[in-house]
């Protein structure tokens, strides 16, 4: 029977989130055919995960004991390697981590797998693979097939499938790290700079800009516009890089999730996978931008095709 | 000592565009073509180093593409460097990351470099796989998404700091010769001078095909990828109702959503 296999992935003792999202996309594959799920999890203390990871549908679970502490890249392809190769799973599924966009594609090369990273949507045709991407800065979609493969490794996006709720009892297994010299070393984590007051994960009603504002200079109007609506001000990453706000402010992959955001209001933010990763959610997004494409209006709620300066300079006569 | 820059020019779609006949990718007609933004910021990491550590540092922007990909080491070219390399022939047309990896790391034994720096991500595609798939390839040791980099030209380590997710950061000491992928933010890239845009036109660029780096035909395209495009499409619309209206009747329209939205809160 043909297995899928899912890579776990823990950072400072937490699994991430979407390893069971990951877990869920295997699942769901099992239940076209007749495939089984194995997960695997590397980690200094794999046991610490096993119950989490013990999803309805999984199989079986591999533990495999870490000898570093923290993600080692050369420790992660070595071992990955030889536990697909004893394996031969014919789908590899992990998380489009940064983690493993920094090992992902070398495993790939390595053992000659089919490889596709950020996936969203995977399917079995007439027992062919067919996974899917995004292109051209999400507007289109991009259907891909892995020829003569008898392996395929793919990164899963996040957000994209729910984790599955209902436990099941998989079988236990272990793994034996492979014993390497890692060429690189962990030395310490730097914490981002807390924002004092300003806490946006806290935020209900957000106002954020991006690279639209064009200069400095405009975000003064932005602040002011978002403090007489009583928003809290966010931004992308561009308006964070460039110290025009502090990163603190900044929603994203790399900045902060809104958990607690209702009504979102992005102004002249194009909508890159990794800003859409911190709101998304967002039940209530308003989108302002001039180009009718732009692919926040894919997931906006409400969307105007409009200069930010016009809109703002109208709004402002709204929150007195 | 020498450092290769592996640069994209990324294609951006026309408002209104149409796919090319076989269905795999857009009509080549609705692409603008810039020089994708991470790959400025992996240049200016090696403008730095010559700019520190001297001549002794040569750095070399290369890019696989097809002859309008040459404007993007124009760019490059005008704030540094003196020559760059270009790979293309028809037989790379529509060469996956994996592929594109395997010309990059050809050129950097070739050209027998120290380092490689690739952009994190292109903005077209949003891979964020080609630079450690050059190190796969290469056998080297990697890291992706570095923020910061002190490395001395020529030294055994470099130090540097990878960007996590939610704005946390690693601190990293790695072997070199690395690759690393270099993440936006990281410096502040340099506009290049009126000068050195006229100098850069002079620079020569080594065109070179793929039988010329001793790949064989089915090492690149298809042929050479580890996955291969069925079809593209324009996927369906999300939900958003459109306001419409002059701006004043949209900042309206905004208002009285925002402030029922609030209401119902
Ligand atoms: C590892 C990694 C992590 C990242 N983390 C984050 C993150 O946490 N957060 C984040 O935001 N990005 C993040 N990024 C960057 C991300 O890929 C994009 O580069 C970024 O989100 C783009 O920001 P933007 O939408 O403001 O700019 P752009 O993409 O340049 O969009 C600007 C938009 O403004 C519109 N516009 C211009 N002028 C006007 C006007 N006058 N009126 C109305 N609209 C106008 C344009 O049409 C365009 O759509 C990350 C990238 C990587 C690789
Ligand atoms: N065709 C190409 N030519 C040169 N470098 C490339 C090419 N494609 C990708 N790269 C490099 O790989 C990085 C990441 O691209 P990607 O993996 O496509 O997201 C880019 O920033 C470049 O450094």
């Amino acid at each position: 029977m043909a297995e899928i296999l899912v890579i776990a992935e823990q950072r400072r003792g937490d699994l991430i989130a979407a390893s069971l999202e990951c877990i869920a996309a295997a699942v769901e594959l099992k239940q076209q055919g007749d495939r089984s799920v194995a997960v695997c999890i590397l980690a200094p203390s794999p046991q610490d995960y096993v119950e989490q990871l013990s999803a309805a549908g999984v199989d079986e679970i591999i533990t495999i004991e870490a000898a570093q502490a923290e993600f080692q890249s050369d420790e992660f392809s070595a071992t990955l390697l030889s536990l697909i190769e004893q394996r031969r799973p014919e789908l590899v599924l992990t998380a489009h981590s940064i983690d493993a966009w920094g090992y992902a594609p070398a495993l790939a090369i390595q053992g000659g797998f089919g490889y596709a990273s950020d996936v969203f949507a995977i399917r079995y045709e007439n027992n062919e693979l067919i996974a899917t991407r995004a292109g051209y800065a999400e507007k289109v979609h991009v259907e891909v097939d892995f020829p003569g493969r008898t392996t395929v490794l793919l990164t899963v996006r996040g957000n994209t499938f729910k984790p599955v709720e209902a436990n099941g009892s998989p079988q236990l297994s272990s793994f034996e790290t492979k014993a390497i010299s890692a060429r690189s070393t962990h030395e310490e984590y730097i914490e981002p700079e807390s924002g004092g007051e300003v806490d946006i994960t806290q935020a209900e009603y957000m106002l954020s800009i991006g690279r639209g504002i064009s200069e400095e200079d405009n975000v003064e109007e932005f602040a002011e516009l978002a403090e007489s609506m009583e928003f809290t001000l966010g931004c992308s990453r561009p308006i964070a890089d460039n110290g025009w706000l502090p990163k603190y402010r900044q929603v994203g992959q790399s900045g902060k999730t809104v958990s607690n955001c209702s009504v979102y209001l992005a102004l002249g933010i194009s909508g890159s996978v990794q800003h859409m990763a911190g709101m998304k959610h967002v039940p209530n997004i308003i989108a302002v931008n001039t180009d009718p494409e732009a692919s926040i209006f894919n997931i906006a709620r409400y969307g105007v095709v409009a200069d930010i300066f016009d809109i703002a300079e109208e709004l402002r006569n709204h929150f007195e | 000592m020498k450092i290769l820059v592996p640069v994209k020019q990324v294609g951006v779609l026309d408002e209104d565009f149409e796919l090319r006949d076989d269905g795999r990718d857009v009509d080549p007609d609705y692409l603008e073509h810039e020089l994708n933004e991470w790959d400025d910021y992996a240049w200016e990491e090696a403008l730095r180093l010559r700019e520190e550590y001297g001549d002794d540092v040569e750095i070399i922007p290369l890019t696989v593409g097809p002859e309008e990909a040459e404007d993007g080491l124009r760019k490059c070219l005008a704030k540094g460097g003196e020559r760059g390399i270009r790979v293309w022939d028809s037989a790379m047309e529509d060469s996956d990351p994996m592929a594109i990896s395997r010309v990059i790391a050809s050129v950097a034994e070739r050209e027998q470099v120290d380092m490689v720096f690739a952009g994190t991500l292109a903005s077209d595609h949003g891979f964020a796989q080609t630079g450690v798939s050059v190190a796969g390839r290469l056998g080297w040791p990697q890291a992706a998404v570095v923020s910061n980099l002190e490395y001395q030209p020529g030294a055994s380590t470099a130090q540097l700091r990878r960007e996590l997710e939610g704005g946390l950061e690693e601190v990293m000491t790695i072997q070199c010769p690395a690759v690393l992928t270099i993440q936006l933010g990281i410096n502040e890239p340099r506009y290049a001078s009126l000068r050195g845009i006229k100098q850069a036109k002079a620079k020569p660029i080594e065109e070179l095909s793929h039988t010329d780096l001793g790949l064989s035909d089915d090492q690149v395209g298809v042929a050479g990828s580890a996955s291969r495009v069925r079809r593209m499409y324009v996927p369906e619309k999300g939900q958003a109702e459109l306001i419409e209206g002059t701006s004043a009747e949209q900042a309206q329209r905004i208002a009285e959503i925002i402030k029922q939205m609030q209401g119902e809160a």
